[in-house]
């Protein structure tokens, strides 16, 4: 086993938080209000999940890449909108920093990140580039003591809820991909505006919106990595944020199974439990088979990002891949077991089943990840 | 200041499943946990710690290596040491081998100025290791502590639970605590305290590293021995209703008529 036994602590810890903080009422009232309250994100802060796998030395807890995949995954059976508040700071938020920013800047903003002081936003989509980062059109133009920012970033998670975010933008409009740097934006700056929070299918508490960028003026100081760099920082943070989606998927996939396995047991028709049907239970078969290998092809990647295998990347992107597309199936089977009731807000499948949607688009869709691994076996 | 806590490492009773046929509790698959009461223990220590931050808490436990794992977790939340006093000669003991046991560990890890335990473990129920410890170390014995404060620096001030209110009890140190769940609520581990935990001092202790002879512990040494325990008959599965109010209030009429109840 890939585990050890401060893993098996780590996971009692998420899973005992879990289970007492997230509870129905409060869950509902997020669903209800879209608003994710602060005194169970306090909570986080205290037990350190903000900074779970950020180097101790920048303010983190120091834990691996499977601790943060334990916590993601025992975040995500009970919610996933928890979730997402967790992985924000350990992934997307420090990741870009970590990756290249010089030890000034890891300095300055990792450790606020980390205790769950600040937030950074990560923003590389837009409009018109999602899939193709490349064909992005917000551009920075050097002055004499700044970059002038002018575009709009899209599909922003948490944006109108942080404090900086990274942007990527063209600084050589002719060399695609190799033109484009990363930024560290104070979202307190002028020119900087939001736009309104997108009506999402799941993943409801907390605001997806646009970041619009006009003449935003940049300290030179805030250029993040070298210059015509960014694109490759921001791929690199994706294989970590890739491996965070494939913990999400087993976590919610894990929390279906339970729901469906608790459902069929109590359910009665035609005189039976439905468990007793084999209609049922192959069903469930089916469910548990896709999760297990989910969870081993996760558990491999998060490991080969531990040990830096030359192969982790392309293990995230498929751990990724397998994970989410094994997630919708799953939470459709469960709602599917559920039958009617399923349907309903009453049950906890039918936020899973729209939370996880997502999971096959999000930080890269399943096309996306089979662009990554194919190119990785026909190069 | 030095507070030692003693914790046990019981099965999680939500999680036991009971083999009716035999009466008997199945253990097999169930997870381990620190006992809920002592938890409260360690909570009531770790805040005296917050407080006072020279003060040192250590676990003590009496059991297999296994609960190693236990007095982790007591560390990743904030404890500073441990000792499990595991030997093959402690094994089958009741309460009065197990005091004399903890007593003789009490004594060879140096003592100490406070010592909490749980009210009772959720495994025996006997809630008496406590009091025979401290009857045992000669030390005052408060039980079922639910609030404390230090009046000065060798005097406590605890409220002392009972079924209709409480008492308020002065308390001179060193003395011993049992904490029932009303005395706190206990903190979570960290992340960080867990990845800490592995770098703090657990020492392991059998019986000749205590100086104690086997027939003077264990089995050997207790006075009472359990000799069937039993589960009730479960009282039968519940019917869940489903339909509208008008269709459900029918069939409950229905079955209480035709089991002549109504």
């Amino acid at each position: 086993m890939i585990f050890d036994e401060k893993h098996e602590l780590i996971r009692k810890l998420c899973r005992d938080f879990a289970e007492k903080e997230f509870t129905k009422e409060i869950l509902d009232e997020v669903e209800e209000t879209g608003v994710f309250p602060q005194d169970i994100l306090d909570k986080m802060a205290k037990c350190g999940f903000f900074g779970t796998k950020i180097p101790v030395e920048y303010g983190g807890q120091g834990g691996d890449n499977l601790a943060y995949v334990i916590m993601l995954e025992e975040f995500c059976r009970v919610s996933p909108i928890a979730s997402v508040y967790a992985n924000a700071h350990n992934s997307l938020g420090s990741g870009p920093l970590l990756n290249s920013g010089t030890e000034e800047q890891k300095m300055k903003y990792i450790p606020d990140i980390a205790s769950g002081k600040k937030r950074m936003a990560f923003g590389l989509t837009e409009p018109g580039a999602g899939s193709d980062a490349a064909g992005s059109t917000t551009i920075a133009v050097e002055e004499e003591d700044c970059f002038v920012l002018n575009g709009r970033k899209s599909f922003i998670t948490m944006a109108p809820l942080s404090d900086y975010c990274i942007v990527f933008a063209k600084t050589d409009i002719t060399k695609g991909n190799r033109g484009i740097s990363a930024f560290i934006v104070d979202l307190t700056l002028p020119g900087v505006s939001f736009g309104k929070a997108e009506k999402k299918m799941g993943l409801i508490g907390c605001a997806t919106t646009d970041v619009i960028l006009e003449d935003v003026r940049v300290p030179k100081d805030c250029l993040l990595g070298e210059r015509n760099k960014g694109f490759i920082n921001a791929m690199k943070t994706l294989d970590g944020g890739r491996l965070g989606v494939a913990a999400q998927s087993i976590g919610v996939a894990q929390g279906c199974v339970d729901e469906a396995v608790k459902y069929a047991k109590e359910r009665k028709q035609f005189g039976r439990p439905i468990a007793k049907f084999q209609a049922i239970a192959f069903m469930l078969a089916d469910m548990q088979t896709k999760l297990s290998a989910a969870k081993e092809l996760t558990y491999a990647a998060a490991q080969k990002k531990d040990e830096n295998t030359k192969d982790a990347g392309v293990y995230c992107s498929m751990a990724k891949y397998f994970a989410s597309e094994s997630c919708n199936e799953i939470a459709g089977k469960a709602v599917q077991i559920h039958g009617g009731y399923g349907y309903t807000k009453d049950y906890k499948v039918e936020r899973f089943y729209r939370d996880c949607r997502t999971f096959t688009i999000y930080e890269g869709t399943s096309q996306v990840q089979q662009l990554v691994i194919s190119g990785n076996l026909l190069k | 200041m030095r507070i030692i806590v003693c914790a046990k490492q019981v099965p999680d009773t939500n999680d036991v499943k009971i083999d009716h046929k035999h009466g008997t509790l199945i253990r097999d698959g169930v997870p381990s946990i620190l006992n809920p009461d002592d938890a409260n223990g360690l909570e009531a220590a770790l805040q005296i710690k917050d407080e006072h931050p020279d003060t040192k808490v250590t676990i003590l436990t009496m059991g297999p290596a296994q609960a190693g794992i236990m007095i982790r977790e007591c560390m990743a939340m904030g404890a500073d040491e441990g000792y499990i006093l595991s030997s093959r000669a402690f094994a089958g003991a009741d309460t009065r081998a197990t005091s004399k046991t903890l007593a003789v560990g009490v004594n060879h890890i140096g003592g100490a100025d406070l010592i909490f335990c749980g009210r009772q473990a959720i495994d025996g129920d006997t809630a008496q290791v406590g009091p025979q410890l401290a009857a045992r170390l000669g030390i005052p014995c408060v039980t079922y502590v639910q609030k404390i404060e230090f009046k000065d620096e060798k005097t406590l001030i605890v409220q002392r639970q009972l079924e209709d209110g409480y008492q308020v009890i002065e308390v001179k140190l060193p003395c011993l605590l049992t904490a029932v769940k009303e005395l706190n609520e206990p903190r979570y581990m960290t992340v960080k305290g867990i990845l800490d935990a592995y770098d703090k001092p657990l020492t392991i202790l059998d019986h000749n590293d205590v100086g104690m002879a086997p027939e003077d512990c264990g089995l050997a040494a207790s006075a009472t021995q359990v000799l069937t325990s039993f589960t009730p008959p479960p009282k039968g599965k519940g019917e869940m209703l489903s339909g509208t109010i008008n269709e459900m209030a029918a069939y409950v009429v229905k079955s209480l008529t035709e089991k002549h109840v109504i």
